[in-house]
């Protein structure tokens, strides 16, 4: 029976990343977009428990805690934004908004 | 009271008389509700007589207008009474010269003379007086007086009679202002002034198309001669640098003026100034005014244009005599100018039966006679004949007003006639004038004229030739006034039946200076008896000893024995008594006797009659063919030429705006396009690149990451 090591954590935020970005830049909606981020932000909380975990540092555990925080702050500003943008423009899908051009 | 300090007040009484009539004379002597000045009775000629019971009719004088009547002749009378105070101050002067420049009239401008010398023209208003200008004023003071008192008379039933009064008054400031200035500059003032109110009064009936057309002549023709004048000053200036007549005398006399002042120019600037007293004074070939000036009223005639205004062009010449003694060539035109004026303006008084335009054209020859005296250096005889033809020819005039007025506004000689029995003071008054100017010894007009005859024909500068036409002119001077004389008063009365029972006597207002007049015609000329007549003492030469000073003069008496002296003299009253005596005859005794011989010379009675054709002739060549054809030639010119550049400017505008709006378009407007589009142009590539999603830019951040982070491992 293999233990689980730090590798396979790191394995797991590396897999939680590659599908967290590529939902970032491939899914239309903005929900989505946003849930994507939280994959991302996830990935790295993984990340930075399993190196506390390794070396024994509180530190990272610390920084977990405010990542989370983070993370809903930011979910609260992306829906907030989001509904503001469907007042104006009626939809949710972020290739229909492509007024951040020139 | 010191007098002479007091000059400069003698103007301003008129003056005053002339603003309070002009600013208040409406409310002193109101109109009658038509406004419109009625047409006067008197003063129509060919209109048909006024009926004599008009007065009646006439509108009541206002009120104040006793004020007027004593107002105007008394401030003329104080006027007279200053001017003889000085005159008679400046007797007990020893050099017989005052002059009071009261300030400065014109600032000192420097300027360059003709000879490049920096000179300053400086005006004073000045008076100077010295015996020419101090026989002057008391002419125009005292004669002056004597026409306002008749014209109270004359003009009682006239509307406008403060208008009259105060054009008058005002007449007398400004020849007062000529005859005392003390310069060139402000007797130009008084000429112009005296020339405006020439016009005024000539134009004073001016509802009547003849008395309005005579004041615009009057005005016109003496401009042409006042540019003369105003040349002739601007001359005497460039060279000699000063207008002051004691200055300019002095230079002219003691021979200290600049060289360029030479013989040439002086003629020039002698010949200008008498070309402005041609003007003026009525001389060929700008007399053609005066005879139309008769359109005014009487009293006017008298004092302006008989015994004044008309002088001031001989006043002027006597005035400038030093530039004319320098300037033999101008002396001898003024003689030969003076001389044939005279003969011409005497033969058509000859015909004319007007009665006041016959007095007119006497006027014209009398004063040829002054200019012939100046023109061969007799200045004091000039000005003694001016002297003595102010008295006579003014008592002339008022005389045939007292007829006019007498028949009713009748002025044709022609429906006149026996009229000596009904107007008894007018017609001894008139005789008196008449053998006056006829030249009969012992009244005025003999002693002036005979000087004249005498010095035309023994001055260095006189000849034969001017004696002949002088005498000539005064046999024909006497024959038209005894025509007039006998047409008027004497023969058959043609008067017309209805004007025949009220003729009348004019009232003491207009007789008292008629005899005034008459008794300065008789004594005027005992002032200046000829130096033959060794009987009476030096006493009678006042005149000349008075005026000689101011004169040089050549002492040619000598040259010639007394005898041709007496032998002239006897000829010209017998020619003058033969001249009376045939006019007598034919026209009071045997009026037949004329008709046949006008029947006989048709052709030149009719040139006389009607004055030469000269009107004609003027009308023909100056008013239609100079002013009327210039006038289209203007209009032409204004078309073409004037009117040419001002399109042509415009079209040009226009086309350099349509060839500017071009360049902008294109050249500035496409310069500035061009960059735009070319920066545009450039960029274009980078655009692509923008879509505007998120998601585009967030695949270029992980790519541009993934490069990094692929590099970085690559190493």
């Amino acid at each position: 029976m293999h233990p689980v090591t730090t590798e396979h954590y790191l394995a797991l935020s590396a897999g939680l990343l590659l599908i967290g970005t590529i939902g970032v830049l491939t899914r239309r909606n903005i929900v989505v977009i946003l849930m994507s981020i939280e994959l991302i932000l996830n990935a790295v909380n993984i990340n930075l428990i399993a190196f506390s975990h390794a070396w024994h540092n509180m530190g990272g555990q610390v920084f977990a805690i405010f990542v989370i925080t983070d993370a809903v702050a930011e979910a609260a500003v992306g829906l907030g934004i989001l509904i503001a943008l469907f007042r104006n423009k009626e939809t949710v899908q972020a290739d229909e908004i492509d007024l951040l051009k020139w | 009271m010191n007098f002479l300090d007091l000059i400069w007040l003698i103007p301003l009484f008129p003056l005053a008389g002339a603003v309070l009539m002009l600013l208040t004379g409406k409310l002193l002597d109101p109109q009658p509700p038509s406004g419109v000045a009625v047409a006067p009775g008197v003063e129509q000629s060919g209109a048909g007589p006024r009926p004599a019971n008009s007065h009646e009719h006439a509108p009541h004088p206002g009120p104040l207008q006793n004020l007027i009547r004593i107002l105007c002749p008394g401030m003329v009378l104080a006027s007279f009474i200053f001017s003889a105070g000085a005159v008679w101050q400046l007797a007990h002067l020893s050099n017989r010269v005052h002059q009071v420049i009261q300030f400065t009239w014109i600032a000192a401008m420097p300027f360059h003379m003709a000879n490049g010398h920096l000179a300053t023209f400086q005006v004073d208003w000045g008076f100077l007086l010295d015996p020419l200008s101090s026989v002057m004023i008391l002419v125009v003071t005292g004669v002056g007086f004597l026409i306002h008192v008749y014209a109270t008379g004359y003009m009682a039933h006239d509307n406008g009679f403060y208008r009259f009064f105060g054009y008058l008054n005002l007449f007398v400031f400004f020849m007062l202002m000529l005859v005392l200035a003390n310069n060139y500059t402000l007797l130009f003032v008084g000429w112009e002034g005296v020339g405006l109110c020439s016009y005024l009064l000539i134009g004073f009936y001016f509802h009547k198309k003849s008395a309005a057309d005579a004041g615009k002549k009057a005005f016109i023709v003496n401009r042409v001669g006042d540019t003369g004048f105003v040349l002739g000053m601007l001359l005497m200036l460039s060279v000699l640098g000063t207008v002051r007549f004691t200055d300019v005398n002095a230079a002219l006399r003691s021979g200290q003026f600049p060289v360029e002042a030479g013989y040439g120019v002086l003629t020039a600037m002698a010949l200008l100034m008498f070309f402005g007293a041609t003007g003026k004074s009525a001389q060929v070939p700008l007399y053609v005014w005066l005879p139309d000036a008769m359109e005014g009223p009487t009293p006017v005639s008298a004092l302006i244009h008989a015994a004044t205004m008309v002088t001031a062009g001989v006043y002027m010449v006597a005035r400038s005599s030093a530039l004319f003694q320098l300037a033999p060539v101008a002396g001898m035109w003024v003689a030969g100018i003076g001389a044939f004026t005279a003969i011409l303006a005497a033969t058509i008084a000859l015909v004319q039966n007007d009665i006041k335009r016959v007095l007119a054209y006497s006027t014209v020859s009398q004063l040829g006679y002054m200019f012939l005296a100046l023109g061969v250096g007799a200045y004091w005889v000039a000005i003694f004949h001016l002297f003595t033809h102010a008295f006579f020819k003014a008592l002339l005039f008022l005389g045939s007003g007292s007829v006019i007025h007498a028949v009713g506004g009748e002025q044709d000689m022609r429906y006149m006639g026996a009229l000596r029995k009904k107007i008894p003071v007018t017609h001894a008054t008139m005789l008196v004038g008449s053998v006056a100017i006829s030249g009969i010894p012992g009244l005025a007009g003999f002693f002036s004229k005979d000087e004249i005859l005498w010095q035309a024909f023994s001055s260095p500068k006189g000849s034969t030739a001017l004696w002949l036409v002088g005498l000539v002119t005064a046999a024909m001077t006497a024959f038209y006034m005894w025509r007039l004389m006998s047409m008027t008063f004497y023969g058959q009365s043609r008067v017309k039946p209805e004007v025949a029972a009220h003729v009348h006597e004019s009232p003491p207002v207009m007789t008292w200076p008629l005899i005034a007049l008459a008794a300065g015609s008789v004594l005027g000329g005992w002032l200046g008896v000829p130096k033959l007549w060794t009987v009476f003492g030096e006493g009678f030469r006042a005149f000349p000893r008075w005026l000689e000073p101011m004169f040089e003069l050549s002492g040619h008496e000598s040259e010639h024995p007394a005898s041709a002296e007496w032998s002239l003299m006897i000829l010209s009253v017998a020619v003058a008594a033969g001249g009376i005596s045939l006019a007598y005859y034919l026209y009071s005794k045997r009026p037949d006797i004329p008709d046949r011989i006008l029947a006989r010379f048709k052709p030149l009675h009719t040139v006389l009659y009607n004055k030469w054709y000269v009107d004609e002739i003027y009308d023909f060549l100056f008013v239609n063919g100079l002013c009327k054809g210039g006038g289209s030639a203007m209009a032409e010119f204004d078309r073409t030429v004037v009117d040419g550049g001002v399109n042509g400017a415009g079209w040009l505008t226009r086309a350099s705006a349509t060839l500017s709006m071009w360049w902008d378009t294109w050249i500035v407007d496409g310069a500035v396009r061009f960059t735009s589009f070319s920066v545009k142009l450039l960029s274009y590539p980078a655009c692509l690149i923008e879509s505007g999603r998120v998601q585009t830019y967030a695949l270029f951040v992980v790519v541009g990451l993934l490069a990094f982070l692929g590099y970085y491992i690559a190493r």
